[in-house]
């Protein structure tokens, strides 16, 4: 009954710090190349929906209208959905309830992240996460909350650090030949992780992701108007979102309970029964390289614990029986918050449709599964694609 | 095959302008509760997903989407945040539903605009940091205490940046559109200053609006004048308050206990973002109702619409808008005022409640309250100031200074 959605057209910008263009240019820039992709034009868009994270990166109060005509919804049903880092999974849902509903043939996804505008680094925006009364007068810092994350994960399960190391230098070769890519890196050793800068243990330089600036865009489409398309046709068969508790020091961290809801609502939603052996890839979150593995687990593609098994058995790698990250993810291609969704979810586009250049799996994949993650490491947004 | 959506479940809190003994927390809590009373279900169970609508600026937050789940009953469950006023809320609930994968979703949004210390400040960050906030003055000055001085008798220009004037506050722009607005179409000033005459009067018999004032044209028109032509009563005072909506499909209807009122059509649109290049007319209003008409099947809307709840933000904003969506002929919406049209017992009766002018400007949730006041009165729940006989009604609500968009909702029996 429930009315099919196909994607039909992406774009993605260069991920850098892009200190000439502004957020609107940046919009635009995906905008047009998603828009070529599928020769659409702008009249050709029923509505348009923009996903961006905090409004403190360009110090602009109800950013998403400021955005809006670079997303080229001037006159257009327009709005913003937004839930952190997650955005970058779930501006494309918001867009596929749009057209699975009926409301819209054509909907325009517009992912944007300017964060070198906030001086001197974004992480002064994140200042104003936390809780003004519990959390704030501790001065907490984002990457000192998810070194807690990661020493609770690595004590569980006994995991050494250099395999999770292995994540980030998997990406970071992975991100070679993506021509957005920020951070590629062709010979990055486990050592170079191991020896980067420490920043608040176990976290060290090179487990995270760098901040950027960029943009992301997607095209869907409902299933009566994709037949004038001509390109093979990608569908989104499923899609999940899952909130957790603001207490998040009220939960054990060592696993994301609401990535496994995402996830099962997602495989529900795709009738996926056995997501281990019916998904030929994906892109989960990978701000931090151990993000990757707790996400690994979260999606149920392996048992609790054996993601950095997987990673050092290799089967994680491009050419593995599970690959993980094709694009190079956040660690190789860059971090601009939301827009990552081009790594999460125009990569399984790309993929899908056997448009990924040189990062192509080889195995002609069928189906692939795009998660993010954010809030205070409680959301959790989980999309499937499939081909045919 | 085809799905309906119908409201099943209200719930609101007291609404007043300073509320320093509750949290933001607490009073999402109360309206949500009251929501899932109303409806008769138990939000850890019956409930597929929650919406909240809210902007960070006006939160104090980054990320205020963290905030949420707990006090709402979305924890472990699937929760988002819009970005708009709460009327995209229930849009996104509406298509929500529509997909077939959710029966019943739950729409929340709320004012908590105390705690704002530099409000015009806050509005201020909404314009394009390069080419419209420096209009309103140096940015190292951060001596906002207000309303500037500008009276009837000395009517000095707002404009530039000198230190007896400090920064102009951002609603300048009201100004500029309602002369505008006053020029095309030969309304006058003491025609507005009868919608807040009439709106705060409506307040009267709305036991949660705040605002209610016996007074005459005569008053607002003395009323210091703020950003000529708006006059100081013309302006809506902010305040605090939240309200929650339950959602629900025909289907999941039929289990429970509750009296539907039909979610019918809804629209929303948006203009360019730029000052120079967007209208200074509603045009945001006109395109969101042809899509609510559309989806509601309604032909002509003055004749199919009993009840009115009309963004009025400021006093002209109301006829103004009442022109946009076609319930009143370009022009003429002042001469329904005046031939009492829009008085409860008139053809139009519009903002029954009180409107923002008698309740108050609560920000996201305006478009939730305008709707709220369509069910009360479409349930016939609404005491004093029921309308007889209303079947089908409109809530319309913008987004609010300075931006071009807005969203219409369209109810029935």
């Amino acid at each position: 009954m429930m009315r099919k959605v196909a994607v039909i057209g992406a774009g993605m910008t260069l991920f850098r710090r892009r200190l000439l263009e502004t957020g609107k240019e940046l919009s635009f820039l995906a905008t047009k190349m998603a828009m070529e992709d599928c020769e659409l034009e702008k009249k050709d868009i029923d509505m348009v929906v923009m996903g961006s994270a905090p409004d403190a990166f360009d110090g602009i109060h109800m950013k998403g209208e400021n955005l809006l005509d670079g997303a080229a919804a001037t006159n257009k049903p327009y709005v913003r959905v937004f839930n952190g880092g997650g955005t970058g999974v779930f501006a494309p849902i918001a867009g596929w309830w749009h057209v699975a509903s009926g409301v819209a043939d054509i909907c325009l996804v517009v992912c944007e992240e300017k964060m070198s505008s906030c001086f001197p680094h974004p992480q002064t925006a994140f200042q104003h996460i936390w809780d003004p009364i519990i959390d704030r007068p501790l001065h907490p810092n984002l990457v000192w909350l998810f070194a807690m994350e990661m020493n609770r994960y690595m004590t569980v399960y006994n995991i050494k650090k250099e395999d999770i190391a292995r994540v980030a230098v998997k990406n970071k070769r992975n991100a070679v030949g993506h021509p957005c890519a920020q951070l590629p890196d062709e010979k990055i050793t486990i050592d170079d992780v191991l020896n980067s800068e420490v920043m608040a243990w176990p976290v060290q330089r090179l487990d995270i992701s760098p901040p950027s600036d960029g943009a992301s865009a997607l095209i869907l489409c409902s299933e009566e108007k994709v037949k004038q398309f001509s390109q093979d046709q990608i569908w989104i068969d499923g899609v999940g979102w899952n909130i957790d508790s603001t207490m998040w020091t009220n939960r054990d961290l060592y696993f994301p309970r609401y990535v496994a809801n995402a996830a099962k609502m997602a495989y529900k939603m795709a009738r996926i029964q056995d997501p281990r052996e019916e998904i030929d890839f994906a892109e989960p979150y990978d701000p931090f390289d151990y993000k990757e593995l707790h996400h690994m687990e979260g999606l149920l593609l392996c048992d609790k614990g054996e993601a950095p098994i997987l990673t050092r058995e290799g089967v994680t790698q491009r050419d593995g029986d599970l690959p993980i990250c094709p694009s190079g993810g956040l660690l190789g291609v860059g971090n601009p918050i939301a827009a990552t969704m081009g790594q999460k979810v125009c990569e399984l586009y790309w993929q899908l449709s056997g448009n990924a250049g040189k990062r192509q799996i080889p195995t002609d994949p069928q189906v692939g599964v795009g998660q993010a993650w954010g809030d205070i490491m409680q959301m959790g947004t989980v999309i499937v694609l499939r081909r045919g | 095959m085809t799905r309906k959506v119908a409201v099943i479940g209200i719930g609101h809190t007291n609404f007043n302008s300073m509320t320093p003994d509750v949290s933001w927390k607490e009073f999402m809590f109360e309206a949500c509760q009251k929501a899932y009373m109303d409806a008769g279900i138990n939000p850890r169970e019956d409930i597929d997903s929650f919406i909240t609508c809210a902007e960070d600026y006006y939160e104090g937050f980054s990320i205020f989407d963290e905030f949420v789940p707990d006090q709402i009953g979305a924890v472990l469950r699937p929760c988002c945040t819009v970005c708009g006023d709460g009327l995209y809320g229930l849009g996104n609930a509406y298509m929500q539903i529509m997909t077939g994968q959710f029966d019943i979703v739950a729409v929340e949004a709320h004012s908590k605009i105390s705690d704002i210390l530099t409000f015009g400040d806050i509005v201020l960050h909404a314009y394009d940091p390069l080419f419209e906030k420096p209009i309103a003055g140096s940015v190292e000055r951060q001596k906002y205490i207000g309303s500037p001085s500008y009276n009837k008798e000395s009517p000095k220009p707002l404009v530039g940046k000198t230190k007896e004037k400090g920064r102009i506050h951002p609603y300048f722009l009201a100004g500029l559109e309602m002369q505008h607005y006053l020029a095309k179409t030969g309304t006058t000033e003491e025609q507005c200053a009868m919608i807040v005459v009439k709106n705060k009067k409506n307040a009267f018999n709305n036991p949660y609006a705040k605002y209610e004032a016996n007074i005459s044209v005569e008053d607002i028109m003395e009323s210091e004048y703020l950003f000529k032509p708006v006059k100081k009563l013309d302006v809506s005072p902010n305040v605090d308050g939240a309200i929650s909506f339950v959602l629900a499909s025909d289907e999941a209807i039929q289990k429970l206990d509750v009296e539907p009122i039909w979610f019918k059509g809804f629209g929303w649109s948006s203009e360019s973002p730029w000052l120079s290049s967007k209208s200074m007319d509603a045009n945001y209003a006109t395109m969101a109702s042809n899509m609510a008409y559309k989806m509601a099947d309604i032909k002509n809307p003055k004749k199919e619409i009993d009840i009115a709840e009309i963004d009025d933000r400021f006093s002209y904003k109301e006829l103004q808008h009442l022109e946009a969506l076609g319930l009143a002929n370009e022009g003429e919406a002042a001469k329904l005022l005046e031939n009492g049209s829009l008085d409860l017992k008139g053809s139009l009766p519009t903002n029954t409640s009180g409107g923002s002018l008698g309740i108050g400007n609560c920000f996201e949730a305006t478009g939730l309250q305008k709707a709220l006041e369509i069910i009360i009165q479409l349930r016939g729940h609404a005491g004093k100031r029921q309308v007889s006989d209303a079947e089908t009604g409109i809530a319309q609500s913008w987004r609010g200074i300075p931006t071009r968009s807005g969203a219409v909702g369209i109810f029935g029996r």
